[in-house]
């Protein structure tokens, strides 16, 4: 296969030279590499606030910082993790893979693709600068509920609202154009249900951002119009609810937990599939799953508020609903178990955090229906329970998946082998540093800790300071997973174009590393 | 780019569109619903006609009135009586002490509430404080009235129901009626300094 693209090599000029390579680039594989270096740049700031919250909560009462300070860091903590980590990591990915496993030359919009990663940076800017300015940093939780956000809010608040603005626009233009690469631009024979899992995945991951990111865009302008312009959308005083604040946020706040996850599980898809050995079991079924719970995530939003007083018919509606997610989810859960089920499993470094993914996702799963129940709810509510279950599903849910895809196609991306004993490492420091920070969370979740709290009572000191070992344990590990990639990317053992024994789909089929230009002639798929 | 590609992002950018206009479009329709279903405890914040009611079918059942004052909102702010046993289907008016007690003038809205709220939809107000805003000069002092009926279609299982008024300072976002009113009312401006 690899002798075929070579022979097209000749008509094919490489990437340009020094710094505007990257400023002026329109190639979704330079692109992608950008993506993905730039959420791990915010990954491991994200982490150091997380680092900051988790130093000040090792013991009872005030240590470190101030509560103000403290909110600020669980704020930027939050936003950061969501819209600058997971995300882009996920776009880097779609980025890099789906043109080379549809047999696309490239993105349908390069140049708008060059735009949609170069307004990130400033984004974020715009968003971390606001650490320095008088009155601090936004302070109201990454879900920022009016009127905390409005009247209360700091005056950074507006560069807070540009900047989502900003990565809303960066989403928006980057999900237009997953869309219409897999939409036209496929080699000819791939059918829609032949599409690998991942790219299926990033199809309605990216229907469901063109569907919200609006959403979270008129609800940043609303509070904008409320805190500048004499509007009332969130203010009881002129006739506003704040409660409907909250609606809006969530309306496009629960899909956006879905965009953050749907990508996950194309991804183990592939990983659990190749390592096993076997081809991927129930493959329709793993596809209409996964449309069956982007219709739904949109019908659940309210799960998020049972205790704003809704009525009974409501509550109850909103619990059926959120169950009923669990239904397809389980499917997919199940159609891994059944693909791993007497394959001939080998355990490289992606398949650890593909199977720690499918094992953890599932406890995170099971503290979500726990929290569907909603008399349960009333109990749970802004507990550090919630805080457990959130980062259950986040942390070894979808930043797993993304270690375990840049593990799997890192020698297809540079060529080189990673070094398996030390990705080992890194998997095994980092399971055991997750579930240490977690885990107990759950334990003083459900004993009544309140979430989003400096400090707290005596009787919860000894799994927090057991959970703030863990998570300087689990930080300090990711040191050595930039090492790992670094020493990948520099050098080490050449990768076949195959990569992994009996690996399936157009990618494998090119060199490793990639020519700059692939697939300038579309393959033929059977 | 073909014409598949295209269309498929015209398509796109439609939807774009029309989902951040869909968002606006939710602070109405939320409104119509909270009304429609009386959810939430919202009251239909504008005068209703006479209802004709038959008071022979009446039940008795008892309304509580209860305050909050927003924030820092300063004022005295009270129900005159706390509780009143009424028929449903026949017109009471209760009213609500107020009184500046600070240097200037200020405006205030309050804004109302009803518990259980499946009850909301059964409230008619005749007239209400709540359906304008009030000035009052420093030290000034009134007595809001409501006039109110629970109509007799209200649930069997309800016996007691909370009316909830919040008042907040609106002073700032009225200044121009605030000015107007003092003028007409012969004040002359260096009394409403803030």
């Amino acid at each position: 296969m690899s002798a075929v693209i070579e022979s097209h090599d000749d008509h094919h000029h490489g990437p340009a030279k020094g710094l505007t390579r990257w400023l002026f680039t329109t190639n979704h594989k330079d692109i992608g590499t950008l993506y993905l270096w730039f959420s791990f740049a915010m990954f491991l700031i994200g982490g150091a606030m997380a680092l900051v919250i988790r130093a000040e909560l090792f013991q009872p009462g005030m240590q470190i910082v101030e509560p103000e300070f403290y909110n600020q860091m669980l704020t930027l903590h939050g936003l950061i993790m969501v819209f600058g980590a997971v995300m882009p990591a996920f776009v880097g990915l779609a980025n890099w893979l789906v043109p080379m496993m549809v047999g696309a030359p490239d993105m349908a919009l390069p140049r708008m693709n060059n735009l949609s990663f170069w307004i990130l940076p400033f984004a974020f800017l715009m968003m971390l600068s606001s650490l320095f300015m008088e009155g601090g940093a936004p302070n109201f939780g990454w879900t920022f509920y009016a009127p905390l956000s409005t009247t209360y809010a700091p005056p950074s608040v507006t560069f807070f609202i540009f900047s989502v603005h900003i990565l809303g626009a960066s989403s928006i233009m980057g999900a237009i154009n997953v869309i219409v690469t897999i939409m036209n631009m496929r080699a000819p024979g791939m059918t829609l249900m032949k599409m690998p899992l991942f790219v299926w995945s990033w199809l309605i991951t990216a229907y469901l951002l063109i569907a919200v990111m609006p959403v979270l865009a008129g609800a940043v302008t609303m509070m904008l119009m409320d805190i500048h312009f004499g509007t009332s959308f969130f203010n009881a005083a002129g006739g506003g609810d704040p409660v409907l604040f909250q609606h809006i946020f969530w309306f496009f706040g629960h899909p956006e937990v879905y965009i953050m996850i749907l990508p996950a599980f194309g991804i183990v898809s592939h990983i659990i599939s190749t390592f096993s050995r076997k081809e991927l079991f129930g493959y329709s079924s793993m596809v209409w799953a996964m449309v069956s719970i982007a219709i739904l995530s949109f019908v659940v939003w309210a799960h998020h508020m049972f205790t704003v007083g809704m009525p009974l018919a409501a509550e109850l509606f909103f619990m059926w609903a959120t169950m009923l997610i669990a239904v397809p989810t389980g499917v997919k859960v199940f159609n891994w178990v059944a693909t791993m089920f007497r394959g001939s499993i080998t355990y490289e470094t992606p398949m650890l955090f593909a199977i720690a993914f499918v094992v953890l996702f599932t406890i995170g799963g099971f503290s979500g229906l726990m929290l569907a129940i909603t008399p349960a709810d009333f109990q749970y509510h802004d507990t550090y329970f919630v805080v457990a279950h959130f980062h259950y599903v986040l942390v070894p849910g979808a930043i797993f998946s993304i270690m375990a895809a840049v593990y799997y196609w890192l020698p297809k991306w540079c060529g080189n082998m990673y070094d398996e004993r030390l990705g080992r490492l890194h998997f095994w420091l980092s399971f055991i540093g997750v579930n240490v920070t977690f885990f107990p969370q759950h334990f003083i979740g459900l004993a009544g800790m309140p979430r989003r709290i400096p400090d707290y009572a005596l009787q919860f000191a000894d799994w927090n300071m057991v959970s703030t070992v863990g998570a300087f344990l689990f930080g300090a590990s990711q040191i050595l997973f930039l090492f790992i990639v670094v020493r990948t990317v520099m050098g080490g053992k050449k990768a076949t174009p195959e990569v992994w024994e009996g690996a399936q789909g157009l990618e494998w089929t090119v060199d490793s590393p990639p020519p700059y230009h692939t697939f300038s002639t579309p393959p033929e798929v059977k | 780019m073909n014409e598949g590609g295209k269309k498929t992002i015209k398509m796109l950018s439609l939807a774009v569109l029309g989902m951040f206009f869909f968002s606006f479009a939710l602070v109405p329709l939320y409104d119509v619903f909270c009304e429609v279903t009386g959810l939430n405890g919202k009251i239909d914040l504008s005068p209703t006609r006479i209802v004709e009611s038959d008071i022979s079918e009446g039940r008795d059942i008892t309304v509580q009135f209860v305050s909050h004052n927003n924030e820092q909102m300063p004022w005295d702010f009270g129900p005159s009586d706390e509780v009143i046993n009424i028929t449903t289907g026949k017109y009471y008016t209760a009213t609500y002490y107020v009184k500046n007690t600070t240097s200037r003038a200020m405006v205030a809205q309050a804004i109302p509430s009803v518990a259980p709220s499946n009850a909301a939809a059964h409230l008619k107000k005749l007239e209400c404080f709540c359906f304008e805003q009030q000035i009052l000069k420093s030290g000034e002092e009134a007595l809001l009235p409501v006039r109110l009926i629970f109509d007799n279609e209200l649930p069997d299982n309800i016996n007691n129901i909370v009316l909830s008024y919040t008042i907040f300072d609106v002073t700032e976002d009225n200044l121009d009626e605030l000015a107007s009113y003092m003028h007409e009312h012969g004040e002359d401006h260096h009394s409403m300094g803030s």
